[in-house]
């Protein structure tokens, strides 16, 4: 019996230490207040804040923008670098995979901060140019692309690409006909893996961001240490609207592998 | 010239090349080098005599090994409650506890600081346990995760196994389970230890202070001392390179160890 | 007509991996027009490579290959008239099944209707009428198979590769593949060249077999020619079941073997050494004192159709078919007709290997130095004071340009398991097996790159590693000019 109680009671307990600050912001970023305390009344305002205030909405594009368009370099990168290496010599290759873990198991900080000695200091590269915060992020992303790749072209049955060729297709017609469709869903998982790590990232933007631009991270970093109460309760509503943003899309990502189950269970 | 999938993987190699090998060659000679551009160990010398730094790096590896040791104690129950729960929603479950990861961390010690100041007042007060509070809860989906993934995996039969052959559940799981789910522990160990060294953001956004190894390079960083700054960096990348070295061994040794048992 | 027409010629076509192994060495072929060829051997043997070189997936190192006359061998395999059928089907998981069968036709830019129209025709062709929709997963592995023929047969290719294409099916769909495969390369006319390591699958459909081993052609010729008039021990004791002994014609047509006498139908001269195949179902059992060599029943095992038998005779095991059974511990006699016995002019299996002269002006070989009188070798050489060797003009002669060959003959060379065996001259690995009626003959590959045939009463197994011994005073020795 007691047995039984630990096994619900641990789980809950750990999630409601995980959960209870984020929904108790939820609850306040509806009212007024400028701290967590008595509610007085219930109100929308920091929500209006949060899309009239241009330095807050141009944040939030900035960031989004930028993930978008790391994301997708770091895929076409580190996509053509799976399919490069795995078909090359295995001295080649492991070459690539032994470099291509080192942004991984690496601290952020000191990616961050050698990309900027690198480019800014040594080569002069303008940081307003954003030059090193695109190269940064991608740097941080296109080895997760390539790790999500690498285990779908070994999935892949060798021959499809022969096969391709067999029927008439040139190399770059197998290449986009047959292999690319094969290793899509290592694509589209590397993608979206490298859209969260660039939106999460706070260290490789620090030290390659123009001073000018903010991404979420930066913008809250720095707001925790300012003054001004109306940023610092309208970012409670950033934070509800990310929470319930990141609900609907894990919702809709069970409902939809759960149908695949289903009509895989249909079909054996 | 014909056309080979070889050469598809040139513009990824030069830009390994370039963005992750090239900076850390720079990183090298910058902490070998004065502002001269002369080679010089003064940066190796002054922050293994400077007692401030040895002190920061104390202090980083005494809040990563406790945060590590937290969340593995938090993680592991879990992990091993959710994998061996005989619920048909437990990938749903699991995903609960893993969603904190994609709210922006920012957004979620912004949250943790509000109650957390509601509880104790000044938060300044008892920075160390702040420090572990804001790492764990930052962290410890990175613990639940690939611990759950390896339990979640184990075959069923094995400790069924084990009490057929006469174990009891407390020594199947000593002997059986604990054992094959090393794997699982070790990279979530690295996955929150590393972090918990370097993420002085946490700290800085809890208590505006920030003493442990990532916050040097910051402050080098603010100023300009690029020298300095590469040595905390390359002191930072050999203790990374040290644990990874030592948790793949320890992989290794798991494996094998596993496959002995089996 | 056409028909005379060689479609394909592979002319000494060499292919040699990065790594050094030599997959296929000088291998030459004609395919006529409409003929179905098979490559037949063992894996590793070289077909599947010389496959794909044909196919164009691979280049051979050396050799051409002429298409229609036009040498092809270094055009890509998506300008080649030339299709294949993927040992695991190798259909696009992505596509369906319409979309599989008309993906080279779209290549093409043929019209959608014609496509339609095409894809409909080779899908009766294979069996599978308004399966268009299906995805490639809902497919069991004989429908797969029928949809990779079909996509490769609608592309009308003038070759059709054929990469064991019945490998994945169990037993009674293979037999039924086989029938089937068969009856649409007789409608179709179009040359088939198939890869199986299965030889009843080879014998059934077949127009021309060529067995390989090694990389190296070992016979070609049609399944009867194969069977009956093997041309090597190799592809006797690959095709089919065999008694295999090494014997010496002792008149005309008069050949001894396996402890008897018996008359052939083979003239081979008188004296010459052979190697005599016996196939298990021309034995046939007598009284002991009918059969031109007898024995004792050590087994007797119940096959279905007949009883394989054992016998023991003398020196020499004989395996026999019989319809009739023998009881174990009996002796029997057994008779073969002149027409059951199949000759062959014994392979010299000498093993002849170059050994070196070392700078002591000793003879080394691997490593080893061996003792062995060098001035008796070498007319008219003696040793001077520092034991330096010098011809017969008196001059010390130059380690680098004399060359000695050795020889020794298999049945002289020991095996042994203990590698660090002080005798041991080299290692290897056993490579090839063939059981001799009263010995083993084997095929070492040693680290040197050179096999050496062995001659062993004993089994050992396939890949075991051995070391050689091999006896001085058996060691022949040669200067080559």
């Amino acid at each position: 019996m007691s047995r039984k109680i630990v096994r619900i009671a641990v789980p809950v307990l750990v999630l409601l230490f995980l959960y209870v600050p984020i929904l108790i912001l939820a609850l306040y970023s509806f009212t007024d207040a400028t701290q967590i305390g008595a509610i007085r009344s219930f109100t929308l305002k920091n929500y209006v804040t949060l899309f009239s205030t241009e330095e807050l909405r141009s944040m939030i594009v900035g960031t989004i923008l930028l993930a978008l368009g790391a994301a997708l370099l770091a895929t076409i990168l580190g996509t053509l670098g799976a399919i490069g290496s795995f078909y090359s010599r295995k001295r080649t290759s492991s070459a690539i995979a032994t470099v291509n873990q080192i942004p991984v198991i690496n601290a952020d900080v000191v990616t961050g901060f050698s990309l900027c000695i690198l480019l800014v200091v040594v080569f002069g590269v303008s940081k307003d140019s954003y030059i090193p915060l695109v190269v940064g992020h991608v740097t941080l992303c296109a080895p997760f692309v390539y790790l999500s790749v690498i285990p779908k072209l070994k999935q892949m049955d060798s021959s499809l690409y022969e096969a391709a060729m067999d029927l008439g297709a040139t190399p770059a017609q197998a290449l986009f006909r047959v292999v690319i469709p094969q290793i899509l869903g290592g694509m589209v998982s590397g993608f979206s893996l490298a859209v969260t790590l660039s939106l999460d990232d706070y260290f490789i933007a620090t030290y390659t961001k123009p001073a000018t631009f903010d991404t979420i991270s930066t913008y809250v970093v720095n707001a925790t240490r300012g003054s001004q109460t109306d940023i610092k309760t309208a970012l409670w509503a950033l934070s509800t609207l990310i929470f319930v943003l990141v609900i609907v899309i894990v919702g809709v990502m069970n409902f939809n592998s759960g149908r695949a189950q289903k009509k895989e269970a249909e079909k054996a | 010239m014909r056309f080979s999938r070889k050469t598809l993987g040139i513009p990824y190699a030069v830009f390994l090349l370039l963005f992750v090998v090239a900076p850390l060659l720079v990183l090298f000679y910058y902490a070998f080098t004065n502002g001269k551009g002369e080679f010089t160990l003064q940066n190796l010398t002054d922050f293994f005599t400077d007692p401030n730094t040895l002190g920061t790096l104390a202090y980083s590896l005494a809040i990563a090994a406790v945060t590590t040791a937290v969340c593995l104690l938090i993680a592991y129950p879990v992990a091993y409650i959710l994998a061996t729960s005989k619920l048909k929603a437990k990938s749903v479950i699991i995903m609960i506890f893993v969603m904190p990861m994609w709210i922006n961390f920012s957004l979620r010690i912004t949250a943790l600081k509000e109650i957390l100041t509601l509880v104790e007042g000044n938060l300044a007060r008892y920075p160390f346990l702040n420090s572990v509070i804001g790492m764990t809860y930052d962290f410890l989906p990175f613990m639940i995760l690939p611990i759950y993934n390896t339990i979640v995996k184990l075959d069923g039969s094995l400790t069924e196994a084990a009490r057929d052959l006469g174990a009891n559940d407390r020594m199947a799981f000593l002997r059986v389970t604990l054992p094959l789910s090393l794997p699982g522990i070790i990279s979530g160990i690295s996955m929150v230890f590393l972090p918990a060294m370097t993420n002085y953001v946490v700290l800085d956004m809890l208590y505006n202070s920030t003493y442990i190894m990532g916050s040097l390079i910051s402050s080098y960083f603010a100023a300009f001392n690029w020298h300095g700054g590469s040595m905390i960096a390359l002191v930072l990348l050999g203790i990374i390179c040290l644990f990874t070295l030592l948790s793949d061994s320890g992989d290794e040794k798991t494996a094998r160890t596993g496959g002995a048992l089996l | 007509m056409e028909n005379n027409q060689n479609i394909i010629e592979l002319k000494h076509i060499s292919r040699t991996f990065e790594d050094g192994f030599r997959a296929v060495s000088d291998f030459n072929l004609e395919v006529k027009r409409g003929e179905f060829v098979t490559f037949l051997g063992p894996s590793g043997c070289g077909k599947t490579t010389t496959l794909r070189m044909i196919a164009g997936f691979d280049m051979p190192t050396e050799g051409e290959i002429l298409l229609n006359g036009q040498d092809i061998s270094k055009l890509p395999p998506n300008k080649r008239p030339i299709n294949t059928v993927f040992q695991r089907y190798a259909l696009f998981p992505h596509m369906n099944i319409f979309e599989n069968i008309a993906f080279g036709l779209k290549l093409k830019k043929m019209p959608r209707e014609e496509i339609k129209k095409k894809v409909k025709k080779v899908l009766e062709l294979v069996d599978l009428e308004g399966f268009e929709k299906r995805s490639v997963s809902t497919l069991s592995g004989g429908q797969q198979q029928r949809v990779a023929i079909a996509r490769a047969l609608v592309n009308e290719p003038e070759i059709l590769l054929l990469d064991e294409p019945l490998g994945a099916l169990d037993l009674k769909m293979r037999k039924e593949m086989q029938i089937e495969l068969k009856a649409m390369h007789d409608e179709l006319g179009i040359t088939f060249i198939y890869v199986t390591h299965d030889q009843e699958e080879a014998l059934t459909m077949s127009d021309k077999i060529v067995v390989m081993s090694e990389g190296k052609i070992q016979q070609i010729g049609t399944p009867e020619d194969i069977y009956n008039e093997p041309q090597n021990a190799f592809v006797a004791d690959f095709i089919g079941e065999s008694n295999i002994f090494n014997g010496i014609m002792t008149g005309t047509m008069q050949a001894r073997f396996a402890g008897g006498h018996f008359q052939c139908v083979d003239d081979v001269p008188e004296g010459t050494q052979i190697t005599a195949v016996v196939r298990p179902e021309d034995i046939e059992l007598t009284a002991p004192e009918q059969g031109q060599i007898r024995g004792k029943v050590i087994s007797v095992i119940f096959k279905g159709i007949h009883y394989e038998i054992t016998v023991q005779s003398g020196r020499y095991e004989v395996v026999i078919q019989s319809t009739k059974s023998a009881e174990v511990g009996s002796v029997v006699g057994m008779k073969v007709e002149p027409d059951g016995i199949h000759i062959m002019i014994a392979e010299n299996n000498t093993n002849v290997f170059p050994v070196d002269m070392n700078r002591n002006h000793r003879l080394e070989f691997n490593g080893t130095e061996l003792d062995t009188s060098l001035t008796q070798l070498i007319k008219g050489s003696r040793r001077n004071e520092e034991h330096e060797l010098l011809d017969e003009n008196g001059e010390v002669i130059d380690p680098e340009k004399i060359h000695i060959i050795a020889s020794i003959e298999p049945q002289d060379i020991r095996m042994t398991d203990d590698v660090d065996d002080e005798q041991v001259l080299i290692e290897g690995t056993i490579s090839n097996l063939i059981y001799k009626g009263d010995h083993y003959s084997y095929v070492i590959n040693t680290d040197l790159g050179q096999d050496f045939i062995v001659d062993d009463e004993y089994l050992w197994n396939m890949d075991d590693r051995v070391g050689l011994i091999l006896p001085l005073d058996k060691m022949r020795f040669q200067v080559k000019k």
